[in-house]
């Protein structure tokens, strides 16, 4: 079995995430759609760490990993705060960004 | 003594400074100070005069150097002043008239809240108007120049609480403007020809210019003199200077301010004799303003507008001698010496009684103040013999000169100058008669609250001091020409010239016009009722009445093509310039607005912005990189 | 072969999941899709000879974040229904197209790759993994436990709120709810006292008229509760109608009143 379908497989569950995030206007769907793509980009570098037999990648996938928890922890953070002020947790809301 | 003239101008220079920084704590002695400033001035003037009698002709022009001015390479310029005969004249023209009009002002505007500030700016006329006619170079000439007409916008304005009189302050600025432009460029000229503005340069250079060169700087002197004489076609000032109090129309009129284009002619005389064809310019210009302003002085019915033209009319005389060249100058000098002493007196005595009849100046509302003001009416009556040019009085001397001189030359310019100065004296008899009888004779048509009387002895002491000048000075001057001889260092010795007719015949006719012109007014004025209304008249008087439409004929032909001009430039500028700017501006403003759509706010079109960027970086990446 | 096998039972555990996040309207289905999916995913790396990755993959990622996703889910509201219609013109083109082609890039580029993977070795157990980590990667470490520590500190000081008015004690919410118009008494139980006791017939007052809001509010959203109408009908037959007639003065039990009551209700469920 060559890992490089693996690598396949993370890039149709990176482009579902991508569509996720584009899509949903709920935004820990959205969030979720970030995850799906995080982990879509661990699993090629597991991949890959495999094909090259090689440490570097599984230590890159922890990393991110680790990163992801504090991004979840953060993010999740502002969400609850978004929500509190707005009492909504629509992407389409806080549209004050506009030029 | 001589090194000491710069006091001349110092002491009323500081008198003003002082009275207008005193401040009103001044106010009780102010006009006193003035008084003393000029008297002053006129005492300096004096003694410097006495001191240049003991001298030799040739040795009597002295420079005084004051201060390096300009130190350059390309100009350098020296503040200082020239003393010579002619300077000296008007000195003393200046502070002797100027301190018997100070001494008048005391008494006329007694009952003014401002007769300190008053006094700080006839202070600051004479001081302005010495300051010009010492000068050794024609810029410092030129600082004098606008001195005065800084003083004298702020004397006509000075009951500026009017609007209209406001406004005739502004005309006579704006009008003297035009003219220091001509005296500008004249000064660009002698730089750019002679490399040099001081008269000692530029007269010994003179005559190794071109006549080309010569005509120019000539013409542009005479514009200025034009601009600062209301000479044609820069008259239209003087008569709305009448706003001004009657001693600031006497000290314009007579010592300072119209005096000086004349001054400057004359003073020119080097440059001028050099170029003939400037000169015809400045006689035609002179003629014309006489002609021109004694019809205007015939058809005014205002005491003061009247005197006015007629200033207009024998400054034009002097204009016309000027042009004559060397044998006019100090016949242009000798007249306006004389014209200074009556026609001084004339206007006091048009303020005495303006004082006794409550400011009024129509004269259809005068008549039979003979009576009721003695003094006025001898002193008055001595300026207009004067100025008829009947003998013994002065006028007769000097204008009679001035009309056999015109009569000298070849061709077509002595029958046409010398007829216009003929014909000019006639009507000078009649319209000053006019006003002389419509004022002093025939019935009283005073308005009820009238109660004319005599002037204070303040006023009167002056009027009598003029009116004795007026009456003997052209025969004392006259008598061996001791004038001429006089100002021989200046104008130079001229050999006697015949006139293309005969001198006695010149004088017979201008007799006899005079004559005809006095018995004509008496006839229609002097005999008659007057009516209270002037008559519709003919369109020759309504023309003269409204100084030949010169108000209308300056907007139509100066200020309505000016704004026009404006406005189209204005409108260019709004179009062309800033329309390419704004243009501009809108596009990026339009350009703003367009990129302004892409960021609406909505996050989920950031994200989808991003990952489209992400796809065609990679599709970049697999095409480009294979 | 049993990696082949295992290949594709991630794959079908992980697709049809992941593309709930497209597709479904609850966020809590989609998050225990989510979890599926991170569940997938570990096996995914246990059969990539990263067995150490497996166990942390389900502790952080099943275990802990998507729990703290539904945890979230929960406080934010867990019925709520997110409307799926597009707001923004033209989103959806651009979103399939992009990761439409995003997806057909990377799979037609990684699809003609053939790497063979390198002969197996030890790597993958998790001394080896500990060495790199806690030797080359050892500062990283120091800077990743800064990194949470921050992040823990971020969040609590996002979602923490001060308390910006007094405390309010019972009383006062009590008197509030007073003032809104609730019972200031308990809720009836239902049926207890009446001819029926069970839990769906409402409780009768004094007059013997149904009080709806003594049935659970469950069973009146199931429409479950016994119509008022049948006792009061009841009634009518075994009683003089006169009896029923309110007397004036007593407090009304009209349809406004039950909008107090109402709001007397949301009162408590804030407590």
């Amino acid at each position: 079995m060559n890992p490089m379908n693996y690598v396949i497989l993370a890039s149709i569950l990176f482009a579902i995430g991508s569509a996720a995030v584009l899509l949903r206007r709920n935004a820990i769907v959205a969030f979720m759609g970030v995850e799906l793509m995080l982990n879509a980009a661990n699993l090629s570098l597991v991949a890959f760490a495999r094909i090259h037999d090689q440490l570097d990648g599984q230590v890159m996938a922890f990393f991110v990993m680790v990163v992801a928890a504090a991004e979840v922890v953060v993010g999740l953070a502002i969400i609850i705060a978004v929500f509190r002020a707005r009492q909504s947790i629509s992407l389409d809301e806080p549209a004050e960004l506009k030029g | 003594m001589l090194s000491v003239t710069w006091l001349l101008i110092a002491v009323p220079l500081v008198s003003a400074f002082v009275l207008l920084l005193a401040g009103r704590r001044a106010d009780a002695y102010g006009h006193w100070v003035g008084v003393g400033a000029s008297a002053s001035a006129f005492v300096v003037g004096l003694i410097a005069f006495v001191q240049m009698l003991g001298l030799p002709g040739e040795e009597r022009a002295t420079s005084v150097h004051l201060s390096s001015w300009i130190p350059g390479t390309e100009l350098n310029l020296d503040a200082g002043l020239l003393v010579d005969p002619l300077s000296m004249t008007f000195v003393l023209l200046i502070t002797f008239v100027g301190t018997l009009i100070h001494i008048y002002s005391v008494a006329y505007m007694e009952h003014d809240p401002d007769r300190r500030r008053f006094f700080a700016y006839l202070n600051m006329f004479v001081a302005a108007m010495l300051l010009l006619v010492l000068a050794d170079s024609f810029l410092l000439l030129f600082v004098g120049w606008e001195g005065v007409g800084l003083a004298s916008y702020l004397l006509i304005g000075f009951w500026n609480q009017r609007n209209e009189y406001a406004t005739a302050a502004n005309k006579a600025f704006i009008a003297n403007r035009i003219g220091d432009i001509g005296l500008i460029v004249a000064m660009g000229l002698m730089f750019s020809t002679f490399g040099a503005v001081d008269f000692a340069t530029v007269f010994d250079a003179a005559p190794q210019a071109t006549a080309a060169q010569l005509t120019a700087i000539g013409l542009m002197l005479l514009l200025a003199a034009c601009g600062k004489s209301a000479q044609f076609p820069l008259q239209s000032w003087l008569g709305d200077a009448m706003a001004g109090p009657t001693p600031v129309s006497a000290l314009i009129h007579a010592a300072t301010m119209v005096t000086a284009g004349v001054y400057l002619i004359v003073r020119s005389a080097p440059i001028f004799n050099g170029a003939p064809d400037a000169q015809v310019v400045v006689a035609l210009v002179g003629a014309v303003t006489l002609i021109l302003g004694a019809l205007i002085g015939m058809a005014k019915d205002d005491l003061k507008k009247a005197l006015a033209a007629s200033t207009m009319s024998q400054i034009g005389y002097m204009m016309l001698a000027a042009g004559l060249g060397p044998i006019g100058y100090a016949f242009a000098i000798f007249h306006l010496v004389t014209h200074g002493f009556f026609k001084a007196g004339m206007f006091l005595g048009a303020g005495s009684v303006m004082h006794a009849m409550n400011d009024q100046v129509n004269m259809r509302r005068f008549g039979a103040l003979r009576g009721a003001m003695v003094v006025t009416w001898v002193t008055f009556g001595l300026g207009w013999l004067a100025i008829l040019g009947l003998p013994p009085f002065s006028g007769f001397y000097s204008k009679d000169k001035i009309i056999e001189a015109a009569f000298v030359g070849e061709g077509w310019q002595p029958w046409v100058l010398g007829g216009a100065a003929l014909v000019g004296a006639g009507l000078t008899a009649f319209y000053m008669s006019r006003l002389f009888f419509m004022t002093f004779h025939g019935k009283a048509r005073w308005t009820d609250d009238q109660h004319p009387h005599e002037s204070p002895l303040l006023m009167t002491v002056p009027m009598i001091i003029l009116a004795v000048g007026s009456a003997f000075l052209g025969l004392i001057l006259a008598s061996g020409d001791r004038f001429t001889h006089w100002l021989e260092p200046v104008t130079g010795h001229v050999e006697h010239h015949e006139p293309v007719l005969p001198v006695p015949v010149l004088i017979g006719a201008t007799l006899v016009l005079v004559i005809a012109g006095v018995a004509l007014a008496w006839l229609k004025y002097g005999g008659r009722d007057v009516a209270l209304e002037a008559p519709t008249g003919s369109l020759a008087a309504i023309t003269a009445r409204n100084d030949f439409f010169q108000d209308s004929v300056n907007r139509a032909a100066l200020q309505r093509p000016g704004q026009h001009l404006t406005r189209t430039l204005v409108y260019l500028d709004a179009t062309v310039v800033d329309g390419a700017v704004n243009k501009q501006a809108r596009g990026w403003a339009g350009l703003g607005e367009a990129s302004r759509r892409l960021q609406n706010g909505q996050v989920r079109s950031y994200a989808a912005t991003m990952l489209v960027g992400l796809v065609i970086v990679a599709l970049i990446i697999v095409v480009g990189g294979r | 072969m049993v990696n082949e096998v295992l290949f594709w039972v991630v794959a079908v555990l992980t697709v049809p999941p992941a593309l709930s996040l497209l597709f479904a309207r609850k966020a809590a289905h989609i998050a225990m899709s989510i979890v599926l999916v991170m569940v997938g995913l570990a096996a995914a790396y246990v059969g990539l000879d990263a067995p150490f990755l497996g166990v942390v993959q389900i502790v952080v990622y099943t275990g802990a974040v998507m729990m703290m996703f539904l945890f979230v889910l929960m406080l934010v509201g867990v019925d709520r229904r997110e409307d799926l219609r597009e707001t923004i013109t033209g989103q959806r083109w651009i979103a399939l197209f992009a990761a439409g082609g995003l997806a057909l890039l990377l799979v037609s580029v990684v699809g003609r790759v053939t790497i063979e993977p390198a002969p197996r070795g030890v790597v993958g157990n998790p001394e080896e993994i500990a060495m790199v980590l806690f030797g080359e990667y050892v500062l990283v470490m120091e800077v990743l436990g800064a990194l949470l520590i921050t992040a823990a500190v971020g969040a609590l000081v996002m979602t923490h709120t001060p308390r910006l008015t007094p405390r309010r004690t019972q009383s006062e919410l009590q008197a509030a709810r007073v003032l809104a118009g609730a019972d200031p008494v308990n809720k009836p139980m239902p049926g207890v006292f009446a001819r029926h006791n069970a839990l769906d017939a409402p409780a009768l007052d004094p007059e013997g008229r149904p009080i709806e809001h003594s049935v659970s509010r469950v069973l009146e959203a199931r429409d479950q509760m016994s119509e008022g109408t049948d006792f009061r009908a009841r009634l009518e037959n075994t009683r003089n109608p006169e009896d029923y007639q309110r007397p004036s003065g007593a407090p009304s039990h009209d349809a406004d009143d039950r909008k107090g009551r109402r709001e007397g209700r949301d009162e408590e469920g804030a407590q």
